[in-house]
C-alpha cells in the first residue's frame, strides 16, 4: 500500500471520502476516542507536567541520538541479538527478505506496524512468494480487504461491524453459513481462530516497536490482543523493524512515555499488553525465538534533523492528532493518500516522499490547533506545517492563481492610502449590490464558498473611511 | 497578569488594530470595539492600516507577511496597547510576528515589544482592565462558538463569556464542541470548500441543536462562514459579533441580514 501515494489527489480522495455513506457511518466511531482521552486526563492531574517530560526526553534523545543508538545497537548484541541498519525502505525490505530467504521462511505473522507499511514489507513478500499474516485484528480486516490502514492506532476504523463479517463469510470458506457473527467478541473469536494456526506454524514473527531502550537493547510494543506477543514468542526468529527515532535512553524514560502513549491513544491508562523483548531465549527461558534480529531505518528521519522538521521525530505514534482534527474526523485516514494520516501524517509525508508530492496535505488544514493541543509530545503540527506551505512558495509549487493572488493583495494591501481608497470604492458598490438579501448566494472567484453558503454583503463605507469622516482626521 | 495602568497615564492610548475583514465587511464591529474601549476609559485612535498579514502568512508567503508585519508594528509604535476585535488577528500579532522575525533581532525585538501591548478585544477588557460588566441591553437566548485562534493561542475563553453573562436580556447557554474549529481557516474555506463546508454543516447543526436564536463569537471570519451556512439551510439563527452584543447593538442588522428588515 505505501508505494503508490494517492497525496497528489488529496482534494478528489476527500470528495470520495465525504460522499461514501459507509465510510461516514463507520467514522462516528473515531470520534469516541476523544472523549476517553479527555477522562483519563482527568484522571490524571499531573498530565501536563509529564508532557514536558515526555518532550524533554525525546529531545534530549534526539540530541544525542548517535551516543543512544550505538549503546542500543551493542546492548543488542550483548543479549544476543542482531542489528542491521537501513538507509532507506528498499534497504530494510532487502534486508528482512535476505533473512526469510536464507531461512527458507514461507510463513511471516506479523504485530501491527505503520514502518512495514511505510517499506512496503508486504508486498515485498508477497512478491518474494512469502505468506504475510496480519495478526493485529484490524489490520487482519484490511489485509483481507486489500486496504492500508486508515488510522495509526485503530487500522480498520473506516470499517463497520457489518463490513467485517461481509468479510469473514467471503474470506473464510470454512465457516458454516449459520454460524452466529453478530457481535464483535464473535468476530474476534472468528478471527482467532483462523489466527492460531498461522501463530503456530509461522517461521517468522515480525513486530515494529514503540520505544528502543538503549541502555538494555530493549524493544517495546504496546498492544491490547495479545497477538504481539504470539508474534514475538513462538516462530523460531522475531525480527523488530523500527525507526531510529524509536530509540529512548533507559527504561525509565520508556516508562514516562507509557504513561502519556496510552492516554493519549485510546484513553486507557496503560495498554492491556506491554511487552520487553531483549535478545533471543536465553537458556533458562520456557520460551521465545531463537533469533532475534532488529532492522533499524532511518528513511528520511536523519534528513529532518536539525531542520525545522526535526521536533516531528518525537512523535510516539499516538493518535491524537488525528482523533481530535476536524479534517480527519470528516474523511479518515485513506483520503491523505499515503501511510501516516491527520496532522502528523500532514508534516510527516512531505518528509518522507517530498513536498511535490505530498504538498498538499499540510495545506489541508484550518491551522485549529486542536492537534497542537492534544499531542502529548507538544509537537507545534501547525507550526510544521506552515514551514511546508513555505517550502512549497519558495519552490513555486504554490498553485499560480493563489501565487498572483497573494503578490497582487500584498501589493495593495503594502499601500495604505491606495488600498483604502479602492477598498472603500468597491465595498461600496458590493454594498448596494447585497442591499435587498443582505447576502450574496453566488459571487465570482469563491464558487467554492457560495456553493454551499452565502456570503454577507458588506455594510457599506469601510471602516476606516467612515472614522476618517467621523473624526474629520486626515492620518 | 498584566501589570496594572501606569499611574503617569491615566487614559491609555489604544490603537485599534480594526482587521481587515471588520474594515471591509462589517464597520459596525470596529464601532462597537470604539464604544466598548472607550466606556473603560480609554482613548482610540485608528492609525492607517491594512491587513496583519495572516492570509500570506498561512499561505507560505514568508516576505510578504513580514513586509505587512513591518507596516503594521509600525503604524502603531506610538500606541500604550493594540486591541483587535479578533483572536485571529490577534494571535497573527502576538504569537507570530515575533516568530516571523526569529532571525532578525533587532526587527525581533520590535515584534516582541508589539506583541506585550496587543490584545483581543474581550480579554483586553476583562484581563487588562479589569471590567466585570459592560452597560448594554442584548435580547437574546445566544450561544458563543470559540474561535481557534482566540482560545489555543490566546487563552480567550472566560472573558467573552463574563461579560456576556453581564448584558441585560441575554441568556447564554452552550452549544456541544463550541471549541471546535468552524471549518473556516481563512483561504482553507475557499481551496478546500467541500471540506470547509461539511465541517461547518456540523457546526451548524450543534448551533441549531442548542435551541439558541443568536451566535455569537470573537471573530468575524468564523461568523461569516457559520452565517453563510445556516442562510443558506435557511435556519433563522442570528449571527453577530461579540463586540456588537456588548455594545448593545441589537438594532443592527445581523450578519448577512438586509438592513431593511430590522429597521
Amino acid at each position: 500500500m505505501s508505494s503508490v501515494a494517492t497525496t497528489p489527489r488529496f482534494k478528489l480522495n476527500a470528495h470520495e471520502a465525504l460522499t461514501d455513506p459507509r465510510l461516514q457511518r463507520a467514522l462516528v466511531h473515531a470520534r469516541n476516542f476523544v472523549p476517553r482521552r479527555a477522562a483519563a486526563l482527568e484522571r490524571l492531574p499531573e498530565f501536563e507536567a509529564l508532557r514536558d517530560s515526555a518532550r524533554d526526553i525525546k529531545d534530549h534523545t534526539l540530541a544525542h541520538l548517535d551516543l543512544y543508538l550505538e549503546t542500543y545497537e551493542r546492548k543488542v548484541l550483548e543479549a544476543g541479538g542482531h542489528v542491521h541498519w537501513a538507509r532507506d525502505a528498499a534497504e530494510a525490505r532487502q534486508i528482512f527478505l535476505d533473512l526469510a530467504n536464507a531461512r527458507g521462511a514461507k510463513r511471516v505473522t506479523k504485530g501491527k506496524s505503520m514502518i512495514s507499511e511505510e517499506i512496503g514489507l508486504n508486498q515485498a513478500m508477497e512478491a518474494a512468494g512469502i505468506e504475510a499474516v496480519e495478526t493485529d485484528l484490524g489490520e487482519y480486516i484490511i489485509q483481507l480487504r486489500n486496504e492500508a490502514p486508515s488510522h495509526i492506532i485503530a487500522p480498520a476504523i473506516h470499517v463497520t461491524r457489518d463490513d467485517v463479517e461481509a468479510d469473514f463469510r467471503k474470506f473464510h470458506t470454512d465457516l458454516p453459513t449459520d454460524r452466529d457473527l453478530a457481535r464483535p467478541e464473535q468476530l474476534l473469536a472468528e478471527a482467532r481462530g483462523v489466527l492460531r494456526d498461522k501463530f503456530l506454524s509461522a517461521d517468522i514473527g515480525v513486530t515494529g516497536a514503540n520505544f528502543l531502550v538503549a541502555e538494555t537493547g530493549t524493544s517495546i510494543i504496546v498492544t491490547n490482543e495479545g497477538n504481539g506477543d504470539l508474534t514475538q514468542i513462538l516462530p523460531k526468529v522475531h525480527v523488530v523493524i523500527a525507526s531510529l527515532e524509536k530509540i529512548v535512553p533507559t527504561l525509565e524514560d520508556a516508562a514516562q512515555l507509557l504513561r502519556v502513549l496510552a492516554r493519549s491513544a485510546t484513553g486507557q491508562d496503560m495498554s492491556v499488553y506491554t511487552t520487553l523483548s531483549t535478545g533471543p531465549r536465553r537458556s533458562d527461558d520456557p520460551d521465545g525465538p531463537e533469533e532475534y534480529h532488529v532492522i533499524l531505518l532511518d528513511n528520511g528521519r536523519t534528513a529532518m534533523m536539525g531542520t525545522p522538521f526535526e521536533d516531528m521525530l518525537r512523535c510516539i505514534r499516538c493518535g491524537a492528532c488525528m482523533n481530535h482534527c476536524p479534517v480527519y474526523q470528516q474523511i479518515g485516514g485513506h483520503a491523505y493518500g499515503w501511510v501516516y494520516p491527520g496532522p502528523m501524517g500532514a508534516v510527516l509525508t512531505p518528509s518522507l516522499i517530498g513536498v511535490a508530492e505530498g504538498g498538499q496535505l499540510p495545506n489541508a488544514s484550518t491551522f485549529c490547533g486542536r492537534c497542537e493541543s492534544v499531542c502529548p509530545m507538544r509537537i507545534p503540527l501547525p507550526k510544521m506545517m506552515r514551514h511546508w506551505r513555505e517550502r512549497e512558495f519558495e519552490r513555486g509549487l504554490t498553485p499560480a492563481v493563489v501565487r498572483y493572488g497573494l503578490k497582487a493583495w500584498a501589493f495593495l494591501a503594502t499601500k495604505p492610502t491606495l488600498y483604502r481608497w479602492l477598498t472603500d470604492v468597491n465595498l461600496r458598490v458590493l454594498a448596494l449590490l447585497g442591499r435587498k438579501r443582505g447576502r450574496f448566494s453566488w459571487m465570482p472567484f469563491v464558487s467554492a464558498w457560495t456553493d454551499t453558503r452565502d456570503f454577507p454583503a458588506p455594510q457599506g463605507a469601510t471602516f476606516q473611511a467612515q472614522w476618517r469622516a467621523r473624526s474629520g482626521a486626515t492620518e | 497578569m498584566e501589570p496594572a495602568l501606569p499611574e503617569t497615564k491615566p487614559t491609555p492610548c489604544v490603537g485599534l488594530f480594526v482587521t481587515c475583514l471588520v474594515d471591509t465587511m462589517r464597520p459596525s464591529v470596529g464601532f462597537a470595539a470604539v464604544k466598548l474601549l472607550e466606556d473603560a476609559g480609554c482613548k482610540v485612535i485608528v492609525p492607517a492600516q491594512t491587513c496583519c498579514g495572516q492570509p500570506a502568512y498561512n499561505s507560505g508567503d514568508r516576505a510578504d507577511a513580514q513586509r505587512l508585519a513591518r507596516q503594521t508594528i509600525k503604524a502603531f509604535a506610538n500606541c500604550d496597547y493594540v486591541v483587535a476585535p479578533s483572536g485571529s488577528c490577534g494571535g497573527t500579532l502576538v504569537k507570530h510576528y515575533p516568530e516571523l522575525f526569529a532571525d532578525d533581532p533587532d526587527m525581533g525585538r520590535e515584534a516582541l515589544a508589539f506583541a506585550a501591548k496587543t490584545h483581543e478585544l474581550t480579554s483586553f477588557l476583562v484581563d487588562v482592565l479589569g471590567v466585570a460588566r459592560v452597560e448594554a441591553r442584548f435580547p437574546a437566548r445566544a450561544t458563543y462558538h470559540d474561535s481557534c485562534s482566540g482560545l489555543r493561542e490566546l487563552d480567550v475563553h472566560d472573558q467573552p463569556r463574563k461579560l456576556l453573562a453581564g448584558v441585560e436580556g441575554l441568556q447564554l447557554i452552550e452549544m456541544r464542541d463550541s471549541d471546535i474549529c468552524c471549518g473556516f481557516g481563512g483561504l482553507f474555506a475557499v481551496k478546500f470548500g467541500e471540506l470547509s463546508d461539511a465541517i461547518v454543516g456540523e457546526k451548524a447543526d450543534n448551533v441549531d441543536a442548542s435551541g439558541a436564536d443568536t451566535l455569537i463569537g470573537g471573530d468575524l471570519g468564523c461568523l461569516i462562514n457559520m452565517a453563510g451556512k445556516l442562510q443558506r439551510q435557511g435556519r433563522k439563527v442570528k449571527v453577530y459579533h461579540v463586540a456588537e452584543a456588548l455594545a448593545g447593538m441589537s438594532d443592527l442588522a445581523a450578519i448577512g441580514e438586509p438592513k431593511e428588515a430590522r429597521s
